[in-house]
This record gives structure tokens, sequence and C-alpha cells, in this order.
């Protein structure tokens, strides 16, 4: 898959960075406006879209390789997992909320493990919708070899 | 009325879900068939001049940042959108994502296999 | 222990929290990918690992009931898993199917390339398959149902060749109708009751009576859940995916996985929160004919041996539909109690039995398909004595399945056929008899092509595969003959199957155990 044309490319390298930051913004805060763990991890991962249509697939590939965003998504599974996990331990039931105490209402450091959870599933959206398109964008190569034999 | 109306989109995605021959377009209307039932999940939680379930500091009375239940609390509650369908639609869409990009995937393989997106063609199994 | 303190349906708790049945697939599945290429031989003992602690643990929770509020938020507003008998049940049909499945694959997997991804697919289908027999909520159901779906429909097209990608994308497209008229159903419910604990739901609908959103929605979940458990008309995605799938996932698929979809969610929607009606038990002995009578018929000229395997599953899924209404039709109609719960025996009793022996007969074919590299019958003949384990297994499911005393299916279509002349329905009674006897002509079929007859010249290599395939076949070869005793033994009926019964026959109580107002 080939990149696009200069202007694109430009305007991609200044523009990804905003996304990402957007992106993460939308996580962090998820628990006082809308957005959230999954709305936040389609944006991260559209950052890497953006790049993967603008500078070609391999370019991508080398920064990110597909092994390493399998590991980063099996990672945020088991931030999620073990977050649930130590709700067991420390308050008895699977995903009781045992860090709402410390917490303020209303501010960015609150609701417990909300936010803890929200991160984690940013994290795994991204890194699986990124190795989606990905992975697609491999399928179209091999076709487009198939076609030129 | 509008309740109707999603029903009836749904049953436009069925239609093209069942009789197209294109296979991608057969995958454009499962995902309608799918953002029907999204859309209808989301008009039962609305109320006309409703606000956003969303809270506020203005909500807030005391500067220590303790919710007591008192009159501002009172309207909101009253006048909020119900915020729970909202809840699962997000699910919903993760899911119908999930499943899109799953069968997008298996067309393109498909594709690679056997050379054509008509499904009148691609009928090795059969009895 | 328990850590809940309301709400428990009977005084006996279960022996752990009920998330651990979710929680410990999904760890597996997402532990495993990191194992990669190298580690093939830990990832496949860690999965067998947890197949086996889970069939333990399921023992373990035979006849216990429990309500587990997930997060301690109490249940109008949280999310409660619930187990009771019929959910016990089922947990210990998931488990026996899974772990031997999962025995079986350790070996058979080993032709395909992707053995990891193949392992924790599989982990993550038999999580969603506990979580949705536990589930105590109608939109986490939905949920369960749709993870189970997705994993399903990679895990069939897995090998990725021609038929197998065909099959896969017809299945995805009937399974992906079934779900959207599932949550269409959920949304009706919810603007019609304001609810999604099922326990209230049920509340609601018994004080309010069956507005025409609800019995749309009903209407709705039958057409959904019977695309899942491929009921007739509904079935036309089953002969095409089932053979195509490696057979491990065709023993899961045509083994619990469209019961546990299908005929657990449908039971639970319709015994539990609707309230069967005779509308509906008439409905469900209408769709429970139609799957026998059409299964049998379409099996029996059938060449191919796992499609013929397939046609067969959706003719005694049809026997469980068949006895669940009959119960249904009984009550509703106010009949003998005694006499309904005869007829859910039954239908739950050949539901359990049915998952051991067709997981047994198509782990057999995969068996016959591993050493043959074929499964058209006509090509094989003369594997009895080169195969000795896998002809004794394949005939021992072969007498269950087609009701030979004194195997597990001779009790179940018993039951069945006593239970429809108990109430008078002794029509019912001779079509089932008569199906019985389909069944028999296409196994005979069975074993005449595939096991007695010549070795024919190009399949003179054959041997018998070893280890851990053997080791799965041999297990379930003895349940199939064991569980006989399930409905003898009176202390093993009244652990196992009895509450199963209680809680459909109850039907409308189960919200008032959970709420305990």
């Amino acid at each position: 898959m080939k990149g696009m044309t200069i202007i694109v490319k430009t305007i991609a390298s200044w523009v990804k960075v905003l996304i990402f930051l957007f992106g993460i913004s939308i996580i962090l805060f998820g628990h006082l406006t809308p957005g959230g763990g999954f709305a936040g991890g389609v944006i991260l991962a559209s950052s890497y879209v953006l790049l993967m249509l603008a500078f070609g697939r391999d370019f991508v590939e080398k920064n990110l390789s597909l092994p390493a965003a399998s590991k980063i998504d099996c990672l945020g599974a088991f931030l999620f997992a073990l977050i649930a996990i130590l709700g067991f331990a420390f308050g008895g039931v699977f995903f009781v909320n045992y860090l709402v105490k410390y917490s303020q209402p209303l501010r960015l450091i609150s609701a417990g493990t909300i936010p803890l959870s929200n991160i984690a599933i940013g994290i795994k959206v991204g890194a699986s919708l990124f190795l989606a398109v990905l992975t697609l964008s491999i399928f179209r190569l091999r076709q487009s070899t198939e076609k030129k034999e | 009325m509008p309740y109707a109306l999603c029903f009836l989109l749904f049953m436009i995605g069925l239609y093209c879900a069942v009789v197209k021959k294109n296979m991608i377009k057969i995958v454009i209307g499962l995902a309608v068939m799918e953002y029907a039932a999204n859309l209808f999940l989301i008009m039962l939680g609305y109320r006309v001049g409703g606000v956003a379930p969303i809270l506020d500091k203005s909500f807030l009375k005391q500067p220590t940042g303790q919710v007591a239940p008192t009159e501002p609390i009172a309207s909101f509650i009253n006048t909020a959108v119900d915020p729970l369908p909202q809840a699962l639609v997000l699910t919903a869409i993760v899911i119908g994502l999930g499943s899109t990009a799953l069968i997008i995937s298996m067309c393109i393989r498909i594709y690679e296999k056997y050379g054509t997106f008509d499904i009148t063609e691609i009928r090795r199994l059969k009895g | 222990m328990t850590p809940t303190a309301s709400g428990l349906l009977q005084s006996r708790a279960s022996p752990c929290p009920l998330p651990i049945f979710v929680a410990i697939p999904l760890v597996t599945a997402f532990v495993l990918p990191i194992f990669g290429k190298k580690g093939k031989a830990a990832a496949t003992f860690l999965a067998n690992l947890a197949t086996i602690s889970l069939l333990v643990l399921s023992i373990l929770c035979i006849g216990k009931s429990d309500v587990y509020e997930v997060g301690k938020w109490s249940i109008p507003l949280g999310i409660n898993m619930v187990l009771d008998g019929l959910s016990s049940l089922l947990l210990l049909a998931i488990s026996v199917v899974s772990a031997s499945a999962m025995l079986f694959s350790a070996r058979y997997m080993e032709q395909y390339t992707a053995k990891a991804k193949y392992l924790s697919l599989f982990m993550l289908m038999v999580a969603a398959m506990n979580g949705l027999v536990l589930s105590g909520d109608i939109f986490n159901l939905f949920v369960f149902l749709e993870i189970a779906s997705l994993t399903s429909y990679s895990l069939v097209g897995f090998g990725c060749e021609h038929e197998e990608l065909e099959a896969s994308f017809k299945y995805m497209v009937l399974g992906s109708i079934g779900s959207s008229f599932v949550l269409f159903a959920i949304a009706l419910v919810y603007g019609n009751t304001g609810a999604l604990n099922m326990a209230y739901v049920s509340k609601a609908i018994q004080s309010s009576g069956l507005n025409a959103g609800l019995s749309f929605a009903l209407a709705l979940f039958v057409v959904g859940f019977g695309l899942k458990a491929a009921l007739v008309p509904f079935h036309a995605w089953l002969p095409d995916a089932h053979p195509s799938a490696p057979a491990p996932i065709s023993a899961m698929l045509s083994g619990i996985f469209i019961k546990t979809l299908g005929i657990y969610a449908l039971t639970r929607v319709v015994f539990n929160i609707f309230g069967i009606s005779a509308t509906l038990g008439w409905l469900l002995i209408v769709l429970g004919l139609l799957s026998m009578i059409a299964g049998a018929f379409l099996a029996i000229g059938q060449w191919d041996f796992k499609r013929l395997l397939a046609y067969s599953s959706i003719s005694q899924v049809g026997y469980v539909v068949l006895g669940l209404g009959l119960g249904g039709l009984i009550i509703a109609t106010g009949g003998n109690v005694a006499w309904a719960s005869l007829a859910i025996l039954g239908g739950l009793f050949h539901l359990v039995n049915h998952a051991v022996y067709k997981a047994l007969l198509f782990l057999t074919s995969g068996s016959v398909q591993m050493a043959t590299g074929t499964r058209e019958m006509r090509q094989m003949g003369g594997l009895a004595e080169r195969m000795p384990v896998t002809r004794a297994a394949c005939t021992i499911a072969s007498a269950s399945i087609v009701g030979i005393p004194p195997f597990s299916g001779f009790w179940s279509k018993l039951i069945l056929v006593w239970a429809a002349i108990q109430a008078h329905f002794y029509w019912l009674a001779a079509v089932i008899v008569f199906i019985s006897l389909c069944t028999l002509i296409m196994y005979l079929k069975v074993q005449r092509y595939v096991f007695l007859g010549e070795l024919p010249d190009n399949l003179q290599h054959v041997k018998e595969n070893k280890g851990t395939m053997l080791v799965a076949m041999i297990f379930l070869a003895c349940l199939c003959v064991l569980m006989g005793l399930l409905v003898i033994v009176p202390s093993l009926r009244a652990n196992i199957l009895d509450p199963a019964v209680k809680v459909l026959t109850d039907g409308l109580a189960y919200s008032a155990n959970i709420i305990q107002k």
C-alpha cells in the first residue's frame, strides 16, 4: 500500500500528534464527559490509520509491528482483568470499586477504578483496531500481487 | 410513530441482506439492521425537552464536594434523558464493529479464493 | 463464604464465586497468544489445564443455587449472575464437551498452522458460553451471545479453504441477522418494562400483562434464538457450517453451542420471563416436529460423513424442543404437572445426552478424517480392523443416538414417548418412534460404509490415531454408557436433573426467588 502526495504527508505528520492527544484526553476524562475507553481507543487507532493512509503500510509497520501491537492488545486485556481480580481481592466481589473511598466526586482523579478501566480499555481497543486495519491491508497486498501475475 | 420507522429501517436492512447478490451489499444490509436496532434503543431513552445526563460542578453545593440531594438534583433527574440505553448502544456499536470487521475480512478472503463477489457463483457446498 | 446476602434461591450456596467460570477461560485466552510459535506445547497444556479445572468446578457446583452481584451493586442497579438448576446442568454439559474437545484438539490441530490463535479463540468461546448460562440480566446475555457467535464464526472458517470460507460467510450472515433480531427484541422489552434484569422484567410482565409490543418482542426472540438453535425453517447455515469446521469445533458447535445459545436462551426467556402459554407451547411443538422430520429425511441421503451428522443434529434438537414444548403446553393448559415434568425431563435429558454423543460422533469423524484425509463415505470402507478404538466409539455413540438399551439415548427417548402417551398425544409418540427408525437407518449407513466392507487400495496405510485423541473419545464413550444411570439412580436424578426441571415447571417463580421480597 503506497503513500500519498507530499501535501498529505506533511499535514498528516502535524496532525497525528493532535489526534493522539485528543484520544488520550477522551480516555482520561471518560468518567466526567462523554467518551470513555472505547471512543478514545478508536481515536488512538485512527491516528495510526491516518499515518498508514498517508505514508504507506510499510512505514507504519516498521514503527509498530504486528507482534508488538498484538502484545499491547493482550496487555490491555490483562490490565482490565487485573483490575477486576483486584476488586475480588480487596472487596470480596469481582469488579468492586475499591478506590472510590479515596476520591472526591467530579474531579479528574475520582470515581475509583473507573478511569483505570477506561485506560485499559482504551489501550486494548486502540491496539485491536490498528491490528484489524493492518491485517486487512495485508490482504490487499497479496491480492494485488496475484493480479499482476 | 418514530419507533415504527425504526422497524421499517430494520426491515429494509433485512431485505437488503436477503435479496442482494453482491457480498458487500449483503454486509451493508447487515450493518443497516444493526444500526436500526441501535437507533431504536437510543430513541427509547429520549425525553422531549430533555437535558444531557451529565453532572457537572454546578450541582455541588459545598466546596468539599459532598453531593446532597437538593433542588437542582431533583429537577435534573426529572428532565434528563435516560442514560442506560446510551450505555447499551455503546456496547452494541462495539459488537457491530467487530462483527462487520470479521465479515469484511471473510469477504476479502473469499475474493482471493473464488475471484468474485457474486454469491450465486460461490456454491460449492450443496445438498 | 458466599459474598452476597440477598436473594439466595435455596440455602445451598455455590463453592466458588460465579464470575470465575468466565474469568478462568478469559484470562487464559489472553495469556495464550504470548506463547507464540515456540511455546505451542506449553500453550496446549495451559489450555487443557483450564478446561479440566472448569470441569472440576462445574462438578462441584451441581445442585447448588446462588446469586452473585457483580461489583456489589444490588439488583436493579447492577448486573447479577444466577446459578440455578438449569444453569448448573448446562454448565456441566459445557465443561464436559469442551474438556474432551480440547483434549482431542491437542493432537488434531497439529495439521493447521495457527494453533495458538485457535486455542485462544476456543477459550473465548467457552468463556462466553459459561457467561451466557450464568447471566441474570438480559442484555448481558446478548453480549455473551455475541462474543460466542463471533468466535464461532472465525473458528468455522479456520482452515481458510474454499468451502470453509463459504460456509463461514453463510453462517455469519444468518447469525448476524439472528443477533439483530434479539437486540431489537431486547430494546422492545426495555421500552415496555423499563428493566433489564430478568427477574425485574418478569415481575413487570406479570403485573402488566402482554401488550402488543411485548408479544412482538416474544416473536422476535423466537425467531432470533431459533436462528441460533438451527430450528427448521432457520437451519440453512448448519449443514454447511458444521462439516467445514475442524472436528473439535464441530463437536463443540453441534454438541453445546446450538443448545446453549438457542435452546437455553429460548427456554429462559419463554418459561421464566414471559411465562409459557398454549400458543407458545404449540409453536415449540410444531418447530420441534418440523426439525425432527426435515432433519431425519435430509440426513438419509447424505454421502458426506459430517454433513450427515449435521443434519442428524437438526433432527435431535427437534426432539429437545418437542419435549420442552409439550411440557409447556401441559402446564399452560392446566394439565397434570407430573406429566409436564416428565416431558421437560425428557427434553432436558435428551439435550445433555445429545451433547455427549454428538460430540463423540464428530470426534470420531475427525479421527477418521485425519487418518484417511477424506469425508466422503463412498471412498471409505473397512476401517474396522485398522482403527478399532474409533470404530468402537462410533458404534457406542450410534447405538446411543438411535436409542438402543442400555445406552443413554434409549432412556431419554423412552421418557419422551412415555410423556407423550401420558398426555394423550398418541400421534406425537408415533412420530418420535418413526423418526428413531429413520435415525437407525442413517447410522446403519454410516457403519456400513465407513467401517465395514473392504479397505480400498488408497487407504491401506491408515492406522489408529494415538494419544490424547483416544483419551477424549474413550472418555466420552464411557459417559455415553454411564449416563443412563442419571435417570435410573434416584439420587443422581434428584441432584442433577430435577432442579433443572423444577426451574422450568416453576416458570414465573424465578423472579420471586431472586428478588426475595
